[in-house]
């Protein structure tokens, strides 16, 4: 075929595009992957308790903000790095805040903390479990968001797996509030971030593979 | 050369908008600027450039959703040439040639080329090889220009699987030449 019937037959009907399809793909995905991760975190996990309890102090809605900021972060990234040629400089605040607050909170509570009790705060009671836990419960949501990306046309494969990785580790984490029994910045600081970064290393691995087009 | 990319970007903003004059219009002009930018990058490989300029155009035309027209146009042209031509050299174990090819995007349209080569691989050959449902759309819609609505009386197939069809269609096409070399 030459090139100008190439032309032809691609310019033939295009038709209106429809540009918010890839942006809604990604957030339907999203909504449709928080019912099984919700289901999982039940049936693993299961609700706490003393959720209600927690639900009356302040660090319980700061660690809920904390992981749906860094979701929201992956997110933003995902959906501009979906885009070919789309500049990323401003979104890297989008991450760095939330985890310079979430820093300064815990180095505020080392302080005050009474020496030699610092690292029991750190590892709190469930610092083996935790990262693995959210890692877990961030599979719906990272296949859910490989799915979607499929609409979408990422030339930085390696960084578009990552961005999709941590909004998957965010989602992944916020559910397992609904378990997890920490409140300790630096417990939040420290396990949830290695916990969110396990599936955004995960997929930087799998993004050359899974998001060629 | 900025003119030029102004005045393609308002060809492609309508075009997406459904205007089909307009986007034949972005399509032909990126075409020229394309492969006089390729032909620069790949002097030491003229015979890749026709072939990958039309695998290019494909992917412009897959993934038009994406342009974002706050966006400069050459940006997302570039991003889109850059990713084929890198995976391209790359399938085809010519990593030599690389460092030639990757350069700054206002360059992208800055010169023109109307002299089109024979291309190596034949585009119609390979759409044989889609399955029917994506093959009937693309005849019918794409080469014979028949309306979406023909199509599917024709092909006795809903609008809306005609449209998926050929969308699906125009990807695999993408996806063939990318496993085929």
């Amino acid at each position: 075929m030459r090139t100008d019937a190439l032309v032809e037959m691609l310019a033939r009907g295009a038709g209106a595009v429809d540009r918010a399809a890839a942006a809604r793909r990604v957030l339907i995905a999203l909504a449709v992957a928080l019912v099984p991760t919700l289901v999982l975190m039940q049936l693993l996990y299961g609700v706490r308790p003393t959720l209600a309890q927690d639900a009356a102090r302040w660090m319980f809605w700061a660690k809920a903000a904390f992981v749906a900021a860094i979701a929201l972060a992956g997110w933003a990234a995902t959906l501009r790095l979906g885009r070919p040629g789309a500049a990323l400089e401003r979104l890297r605040w989008l991450l760095i805040a939330p985890l310079a607050a979430m820093w300064l909170l815990a180095v505020i509570e080392l302080l005050r903390a009474a020496d030699g009790g610092r690292g029991a705060v750190v590892l709190g009671q469930t610092w083996r479990e935790c990262p693995f836990r959210i890692a877990i419960l961030s599979l719906p949501a990272f296949a859910a968001l490989f799915w979607a990306m499929r609409e979408c046309a990422p030339t930085r494969l390696r960084l578009a797996g990552a961005a999709a990785g941590l909004c998957a580790g965010g989602v992944g984490a916020l559910v397992y509030t609904f378990h997890c029994p920490e409140l300790a910045a630096s417990f939040l600081g420290v396990w949830y971030v290695i916990g969110m970064l396990i599936p955004a290393a995960a997929g930087a691995a799998l993004g050359p593979r899974l998001l060629r087009w | 050369m900025s003119d030029e990319q102004e005045r393609l970007r308002g060809l492609l903003a309508r075009g997406l908008d459904g205007d089909e004059a307009a986007y034949r219009g972005f399509l032909d002009g990126l075409v020229v600027r394309l492969r006089a930018f390729l032909r620069r990058r790949l002097t030491r490989a003229p015979d890749e450039v026709e072939d990958l300029l039309q695998e290019i155009l494909l992917a412009v035309h897959n993934q038009r959703h994406s342009y974002d027209p706050a966006q400069p146009l050459t940006a997302w042209l570039h991003a889109i040439a850059r990713y084929k031509l890198v995976d391209c050299l790359r399938r085809r174990g010519r990593r030599e040639l690389l460092h030639d090819a990757l350069d700054d995007a206002p360059e992208l349209l800055a010169a023109a080329d109307e002299e089109a080569r024979d291309a190596r691989r034949d585009l119609a050959k390979l759409l044989q090889t889609l399955p029917p449902r994506q093959r009937l759309p693309i005849e019918c819609v794409k080469l014979e220009g028949l309306s979406v609505a023909e199509a599917a009386h024709r092909l006795a197939m809903s609008e809306s699987a005609v449209k998926v069809g050929v969308h699906r269609g125009l990807k695999a096409l993408a996806a063939k030449i990318r496993d085929d070399a």
